[in-house]
């Protein structure tokens, strides 16, 4: 190695390589805080590369660099930046983990939502135990009855109405908890359907050559069927303030651990975030969603959601067996026309369009406004969702995908 | 196979008619130099599989493609029996020495080579090219990765055959499907980018002999101002060929002067009827003028 124009004795040489690697192994962290997955072999072929030569040349590193530790387009595009900071001490632009339409910076002064939904799910571990029985520990000496009754006002009181934090608590356990099983109960529908079979010719033959190809062990061929896909969009908007939070939970628990499912919340914008909501522990999860901009007392653009939701991810969270939920009032802002041709696009893709309303439960609502009326043509189910016995009624309709 | 310098590199992808970009050169220094496969990402129609092919020509290898698409499986990937001919011999070797025959019969002759085990059975390295792996199912991407990481593949009948020679292994995906992180993190990385005016010009004149720079140029930035418009289908770089292609046959020199030749063979470029439908001719009068 040169310096100057002078070689560098060893020892120089020696401390430099040193400092090369302690450097290497500070951007290494920088890239896992920035959320890049980065192992051990790839430590080690960053450290090859940088003896091999490349150090030399930051273009040259950069970019062999970016190919070895970067393994996703949205960390590809981030790579560059971070390499600058980090290396080249440039300014770099902070963005969030979510992608959007409008751009991904995220604002971080808006988390009303997730911190306040967070706060109310505190409660840890509660999925796993049954409401009732948490109630009658609850309940003590008053007994079962007391219990049991008031899970049953919980079920039926609407979300705006509950007050109590301990109610929104068990609700939001409950919301989570039913749709658990309504994840499970579908699954295995899917697979009880799956039972259609055929005789395969060609591995009974290859399995019966010990016999001398007389057929006696035959074998069987079973049909592969895509499963059930559930795509969620909720609107987050202030209109929805009240509902969000319940569910962001429900949502959680149908995703949790469940492949075949997407999210997104929109409200001006469009925001991906299945990534955040799979995330095993609700309270992390509703904490990652801290990234997700909510607009304080913002209108909401369903259409124009919609249209980014068309353009950008349809095509990749779509297949023929897809059902899209979208959970909104259907208050909207921007144009409905435009409303009713996202729609028609979004029709002609899947399967089914399910339209959540929680306006649907209250006395007197009926669906005048110009949005609702101009997406329902396309809306296959427009039911009420205000209440944990509202939700559970919609498992028949979702199964009969 | 020795490791090329990155001059050479770029020098014989352009050979090949490949116009890279700086970053591929360096990622297919990297694929020898770290033994890594090299995951091309990107939007249908950008040019991912003609990578594996210019890779190819670069190390003048043997390119091996495997296709990818649901339910395809390792028998179809990796290695067959023949059964029907098996079954003959049974059928002709009646009466012989049961286990003479069963040696016989499940014999190299028997073995029908896929793709994978093709590879690496090859004398010397080829370019392996597993297309659309976000096509094929998660169990299968399992298969793959272990694969990868061994370079041999156990046969029961036969016992473990060990990689003659190691591809060049190149994955794409179109993104259909996430890729799990294993697999990712296994390969190198390469996000495949709709080409920038100059490049895709490049491409132009490297492919299509008859269109000249002035030409070639004004075709990337239509083709460009086309991709901003709101379509379904945005064209790739296969389809802007097509197009020049089409305006050198009908003798075009400028788009500006012939904008009634230019708007009736956008259908090189525009796949489905919204598309078709939204570009009209006052579009691309507009988009012409811009350009020009």
């Amino acid at each position: 190695m040169t310096c100057c124009g002078t070689p560098l004795t060893p020892d120089e040489s020696d401390h430099v390589n040193r400092l090369l690697a302690e450097r290497l192994a500070a951007f290494l962290a920088t890239l896992r805080d920035n959320a890049f997955a980065i192992g051990l072999k790839e430590a080690q072929d960053a450290a090859l590369l940088m003896a091999n030569g490349f150090s030399s040349a930051p273009a040259q590193l950069r970019s062999a660099l970016k190919h070895l530790l970067t393994s996703k387009r949205e960390e590809w595009q981030r790579f560059d930046g971070l390499f600058d900071a980090f290396w080249l001490g440039k300014r770099v632009k902070r963005r969030s983990l979510v992608s959007s339409s409008a751009g991904p910076e995220a604002n971080p002064a808006m988390k009303s939502l997730a911190d306040r939904a967070a706060s109310t799910s505190q409660a840890g571990g509660a999925d796993q135990v049954p409401a009732v029985s948490e109630t009658e520990a609850e309940g003590g000496a008053t007994g079962r009855m007391e219990g049991a009754s008031a899970i049953e006002t919980l079920d039926r009181t609407d979300f705006r109405k509950l007050s109590d934090p301990d109610d929104i608590a068990r609700a939001h356990a409950i919301a989570a908890r039913l749709a658990r099983v309504m994840r499970t109960r579908l699954t295995r529908r899917d697979e009880m359907r799956a039972k259609g079979r055929r005789l395969d010719l060609r591995g009974t033959i290859h399995a019966n050559i010990s016999h001398g190809g007389a057929p006696i062990d035959l074998v069987w061929r079973r049909r592969k069927t895509k499963p059930l896909r559930l795509v969620v969009l909720l609107d987050a908007s202030a209109s929805m303030q009240a509902y969000t939070g319940v569910f962001l939970r429900f949502i959680h628990g149908m995703l949790d651990e469940f492949r075949e499912a997407e999210a997104f919340l929109f409200d001006t914008r469009l925001a991906h975030v299945s990534s955040a909501m799979r995330e095993r522990d609700p309270a992390r999860a509703l904490d990652r969603l801290g990234l997700m901009a909510r607009g304080a007392g913002g209108g909401t653009r369903i259409a124009e959601s919609l249209g980014a939701f068309n353009r950008w991810h349809a095509s990749r969270v779509i297949h023929s067996r897809t059902c899209v939920m979208i959970v909104s009032d259907g208050y909207e802002t921007g144009d409905a026309a435009a409303l009713g041709q996202e729609m028609a696009a979004l029709a002609r893709r899947c399967r089914r369009i399910v339209w959540l309303n929680p306006m649907l439960g209250w006395d007197g609502y009926e669906p005048r406004a110009a949005g609702i009326r101009a997406a329902l043509p396309y809306v296959q189910l427009h039911a009420p969702a205000h209440t944990l016995a509202s939700l559970a009624d919609l498992e028949p309709y979702l199964a009969r995908l | 196979m020795t490791p090329l310098s990155r001059s050479d590199i770029a020098s014989r992808l352009v050979a090949a008619g490949y116009i890279p970009d700086t970053d591929l050169t360096t990622a297919i220094q990297l694929m020898r130099m770290l033994d890594r496969p090299l995951l091309l990402e990107g939007e249908a129609g950008v040019g991912k599989t003609s990578v594996a092919t210019a890779l190819a020509e670069v190390h003048g290898a043997k390119l091996i493609r495997l296709q990818c698409y649901e339910g395809l499986d390792q028998a179809a990937a990796l290695y067959e029996w023949n059964y029907q001919r098996q079954l003959l011999a049974i059928e002709a070797g009646r009466g012989r020495d049961a286990d003479a025959l069963a040696d016989d019969v499940f014999s190299e002759k028997y073995l029908l080579e896929r793709p994978l085990l093709k590879a690496i059975r090859m004398p010397s390295p080829p370019v392996l090219l597993i297309d659309e792996i976000d096509r094929a199912d998660e169990e299968f991407e399992a298969f793959l990765l272990e694969l990868l990481s061994d370079y041999q593949v156990t046969i029961p009948e036969l016992g473990t055959i060990r990689a003659t020679s190691i591809p060049l292994v190149v994955l794409t995906s179109n993104g259909t499907r996430e890729l799990s992180d294993a697999l990712r993190r296994r390969c190198l990385y390469h996000y495949v980018d709709y080409p920038d005016v100059d490049r895709e010009a490049r491409i132009i004149l490297a492919r299509v002999n008859s269109a000249g720079a002035s030409l070639a140029l004004a075709i990337a930035r239509m083709v460009e101002a086309i991709r901003k418009e709101d379509l379904r289908k945005v064209p790739g770089v296969a389809e802007t060929l097509d197009w020049a292609v089409a305006l050198t046959g009908l003798g075009v020199e400028t788009l500006g002067d012939n904008p009634e030749i230019v708007h009736e063979t956008l259908m090189c470029l525009l796949k489905t009827r919204e598309d078709r439908s939204r570009i009209t001719a006052e579009v691309t009068t507009r988009l012409l003028g811009r350009v020009a």
